[in-house]
């Protein structure tokens, strides 16, 4: 093999890569023109809102709690030694709203709901649905993307709120319960130090930029797959592993965008 | 499932998003003294050193928080730093007022604590404050007593 193949091999990687962006890129903008369809068909949004909103809901929960709690006994162990166990309160908070609330919610939708939304529209395509529609003159990207598309950016930033409140109630009861910090202390530390605008909507505006991302690698992924069996498996773990990487280092971007001094 | 049932769900879940939403401005952050800033007024007070406060620092008197910084600036003529305080329209304090730089606990975070006097006329909108105390700067205190030390012998 000379060098001029392995040159040609490189280029040849790096081509299909940026072809695949630009795909992915198109197909984002078809959908964004295919919204205004779903004025007319709401019922499809609520049918999709209830599949990766409302069945993600116990795992977010769960997840939400347990991270609170965890959170409370860890802060409590190093602040304690500099008698500043008052502070838990505000180091849950923050931890939870900057953070842990906007990433955790993105990592477990991308697992749970993006993963369903793959293999659901792989399979569509690998047995020939999707085509089928277009023959009956039914768009698919209008009927069954859009729909999907909408209702993930929509249901991310509700279950991350969601996340947070539950986790913040999680490190409350540790903290109060079994670690005897006074409830009023609790949450006067809470609400002198977190700001609405700097930490709460700050949150909110990650966890807005994640759905959008992990929903569109997710339909992407599915329309786009190979369609095998095996190709379908790609894909579904192509959208885990992708939409998880993207969730972890958008993070690192949007907070040194705003928090950083 | 039927379409009925299903959209009760989703209802749910939204419903749900709304009230952890509404827990999370008003219960944990602090959206709720934004809404106070209508009949708050300012003040002003020209500190020497002000150590570290920042704006959003709370003012509080005889440990009740009464109201926070809301600007710092230099004076450049004066080198002092005008601190601007925004007091919440509750609480009002005579023009003899003395206002100082304090520290919560050893290592907190710093704070103005104003200490009334006992005049009859009360700070209003845009007042000064006259009498004020720098932060204790630790450096400084350190310098001093050693300084003094090193006299004594």
């Amino acid at each position: 093999m000379n060098i001029g193949d392995k040159l040609q091999a490189i280029g040849k990687v790096t081509l299909n890569r940026f072809e695949r962006v630009g795909r992915g890129s198109l197909f984002l903008w078809q959908i964004l023109l295919s919204l205004p369809y779903l004025i007319q068909r709401p019922f499809l949004l609520v049918r999709q809102l209830y599949y990766v909103g409302v069945q993600t809901l116990l795992i977010i929960l769960v997840a939400g709690l347990f991270v609170g709690m965890v959170l409370a006994l860890q802060a409590y162990i190093v602040l304690v030694d500099f008698g500043a166990e008052d502070s838990i309160s505000l180091m849950v908070s923050l931890s939870i709203l900057r953070e842990l609330g906007p990433v955790f919610t993105g990592l477990l939708f991308a697992g749970r709901a993006g993963s369903a939304l793959t293999a659901e529209i792989g399979l569509m395509k690998s047995t020939e649905q999707l085509s089928g529609m277009e023959m009956m003159a039914v768009n698919p990207m209008q009927y069954i993307i859009a729909p999907r598309f909408l209702a993930g950016v929509i249901a991310v930033p509700l279950l991350t709120s969601i996340f947070m409140a539950v986790a913040i109630m999680g490190g409350y009861f540790v903290a109060t319960e079994m670690l005897g910090i006074y409830e009023g202390v609790f949450w006067s530390q809470m609400q002198v130090n977190v700001d609405f605008y700097a930490d709460l909507m700050n949150g909110m505006i990650k966890s807005l930029v994640f759905g959008i991302v992990v929903v569109w690698i997710a339909v992407f992924e599915g329309y786009d797959c190979m369609p095998t069996s095996e190709g379908l498996g790609q894909a579904t773990t192509r959208t885990v592993v992708h939409g998880s990487l993207a969730v972890l280092g958008l993070d690192f971007i949007l907070t040194a965008l705003m928090f950083s001094v | 499932m039927n379409t009925r049932n299903i959209e009760i769900l989703v209802g749910a879940f939204v419903v749900m998003a709304i009230v952890a939403m509404v827990m999370l401005s008003l219960k944990v952050s602090n959206l709720a003294s934004y809404g106070g800033d209508t009949d708050s007024y300012e003040i002003q007070a020209q500190f020497e050193n002000i150590g570290g406060l920042k704006e959003r620092s709370p003012v509080s008197a005889g440990g009740v928080r009464v109201g926070k910084v809301s600007a710092i600036q230099y004076n450049n003529e004066e080198f002092t730093a005008v601190v601007t305080m925004q007091i919440e329209g509750g609480y009002q304090f005579p023009i003899d007022t003395a206002a100082s730089i304090l520290t919560a606990g050893l290592l907190g975070e710093q704070y103005i604590g104003l200490d009334p006097g006992g005049d009859e006329e009360v700070l209003a909108e845009g007042g000064e404050i006259d009498i004020t105390q720098s932060a204790l700067v630790l450096e400084q205190v350190i310098g001093q007593f050693l300084y003094s030390k090193a006299q004594e012998e």
